[in-house]
């Protein structure tokens, strides 16, 4: 008797499309109008990287260890530095880091003892050409400047 | 004009003409192939005769990347094989280079493992689900698996920041602490998956289409999964109650309590219904393991440089997807001297010929789909 009801009335196929048919209310709706909203991402997303400054003297955080290029295992951070005769300490001179070549694993970002270099937030990181991935220090201090969309 | 007869040049009884089969080609470029998998199936009129899997579209080298990269850097690139279960590949490499450490890692670091996996398992199976059902032709299910999957990932997302390729943990433990709401989130998807597996069922299980569509199609018998070596889901849809977690604990999955779901058949239905079930079970543990998550460290003692005596270790766990297993040779440098993976999804790929024939070829993509593999982890 079961399956005659089940057989003519449909009863399995109009559940199925009951179960459909409750998830379309207006307040289920879960999609993010991304790019005119950005979604929040959480707070320890592993993004765009960025070269700390100190807060105050505005001096940059990085002490040229090299710690970061040699934890990498893609090996795209190069660190350059000069010895200041000054204060017997290392100069940062140049930082550069390939974008493209980053799989945002993390690991340079735990190696840095003074956490200088951190990934961060930023997640829009298209160019046009291949160079711009390239990022110098500035680039790594100032960070991205993605284009907001408004209406 | 003289009449002609048309007569048929004389053919042999074997040459490929003649006979009735037609050998098509499917993939590498085809939305149901799951990635980059070619298939040569071997057709008589609608029935499939024989299929031939052509892999390596998408092959990286990861196990030779592993012999230049030191025993940290590697760990990303596991996340690159299997991409939907990145944290369960995590920790089968974890745990096969502490292994060769012999280090202990802190039950704090262990529980939140046994949840970061289990969660896991749940995204993969959603993921699965939803494109399973979207194959045979239910694009409801997608949308709604895919609803689901995205409050998991954003429990990694909080925890570690990445959604997929997790990098979720370190050789000796953790590196990341869990976050404040953590327990609440993991309860959360619990609560949340046990309501939504219902409405899964209702869509599916009772549905004739899908019933049809799935019962007897791809039958792979427990004697067969053997010679193949089968594991995962797809062995116990064929009735053999084997699951690493309970065979060999790792990770104290000991502690838990939990029930490994079988089904008689072997068939796409039962496939489907066991990885249902898992759901279900996975919840069950995270539950456990959230409410007796202890205090402590994270990290064992590893140093900052890993440099392993010689020797070799091979450790297997039981990944979403099957018996995921990885074997480290170390030669005491620091770099792995060979590293090999045995992943799940190669293994139950070879078994493809066997379900497929005598099916219909309409059925191969659902075979295709209940095998649950990921070509990542097949091409490596
Ligand atoms: S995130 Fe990983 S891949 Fe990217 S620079 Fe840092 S260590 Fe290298
Ligand atoms: S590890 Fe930190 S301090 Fe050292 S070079 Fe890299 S960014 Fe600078």
């Amino acid at each position: 008797m079961e399956n005659i009801i089940k057989t003519f009335l449909l009863t399995d196929l109009l559940k199925g499309l009951w179960t459909t048919f409750k998830n379309q209310k207006p307040s289920k709706v879960v999609t993010e109008q991304y790019p005119l909203a950005r979604p929040p991402v959480a707070e320890r997303y592993r993004g765009a990287p960025r070269l700390n400054n100190h807060p105050e003297t505005s001096e940059t955080l990085c002490i040229s260890c090299n710690l970061c290029a040699l934890a990498c295992p893609e090996q795209l951070i190069v660190v350059t530095s000069e010895r200041n005769p000054e204060t017997k300490r290392k100069d940062l001179t140049t930082f550069t880091y390939d974008v493209s070549r980053c799989m945002f694993c993390g690991l340079c970002e735990d190696a840095c003892p003074v956490d200088a270099l951190e990934l961060t937030q930023d997640f829009e990181l298209a160019t046009f050409t291949r160079e711009g991935q390239i990022w110098d220090r500035q680039m790594l201090e100032e960070g991205p400047l993605p284009v907001r969309y408004t209406h | 004009m003289a009449a002609t007869t048309l007569v048929p040049p004389p053919v042999q009884d074997d040459t490929f003409l003649d006979s009735n089969e037609l050998v098509l080609n499917m993939g590498p470029q085809h939305p149901s192939t799951h990635g980059v998998l070619r298939v040569i199936l071997k057709l008589d009129g609608e029935t499939v005769l024989g299929a031939d899997c052509v892999i390596g579209y998408l092959h990286r080298g990861v196990e030779k990347i592993a012999e230049n990269r030191t025993y940290q850097q590697f760990a990303p690139y596991v996340d690159r094989m299997d991409y939907v279960a990145a944290v369960s590949n995590g920790l089968g490499y974890c745990l096969a280079v502490e292994k060769l450490l012999d280090v202990e890692i802190p039950p704090r670091a262990q529980a939140v493992r046994v949840i970061l996996t289990e969660l896991n398992r749940l995204a993969s199976h959603l993921l699965w689900l939803g494109t399973h059902a979207l194959d045979i032709g239910a694009i409801t299910p997608v949308f709604l698996c895919f609803r689901e999957r995205e409050e998991v990932l954003s429990i990694f997302e909080k925890y570690c920041g990445a959604r997929l390729t997790t990098h979720a943990f370190r050789i000796g433990g953790l590196q990341y602490e869990t976050y404040d709401t953590f327990e609440k989130d993991c309860l959360a998807v619990c609560d949340l998956m046990q309501e939504k597996v219902k409405e899964y069922h209702d869509l599916l299980t009772g549905n004739r289409i899908w019933v049809r569509r799935t019962t007897g199609v791809g039958i792979l018998n427990a004697a067969d999964c053997k010679d193949y070596g089968v594991t995962g889901p797809v062995l116990r849809a064929a009735g053999v109650p084997w699951d690493l977690r309970k065979a060999q604990p790792y990770s104290g999955y000991e502690k838990y309590d939990f029930e490994i779901p079988t089904a008689k058949n072997g068939d796409t239905f039962d496939r489907y219904i066991v990885r249902m079930q898992e759901m279900e079970q996975s919840c069950r543990i995270i539950r456990q393991a959230v409410e007796s998550i202890p205090e402590g460290p994270i990290k064992g003692k590893v140093g900052k440089v890993i440099k392993p005596p010689p020797g070799e270790a091979y450790v297997s766990i039981e990944a979403p997807k099957g018996e995921l297993g990885y074997f480290v040779v170390s030669d005491g440098s620091l770099n792995p001297y060979r590293l090999r993976v045995r992943p799940p999804s190669f293994v139950n790929l070879g078994a493809l010929d066997k379900m497929c024939r005598g099916t219909l070829v309409a059925d191969v993509v659902a075979i295709i789909g209940t095998i649950d593999i990921v070509l990542g982890e097949v091409d490596r």
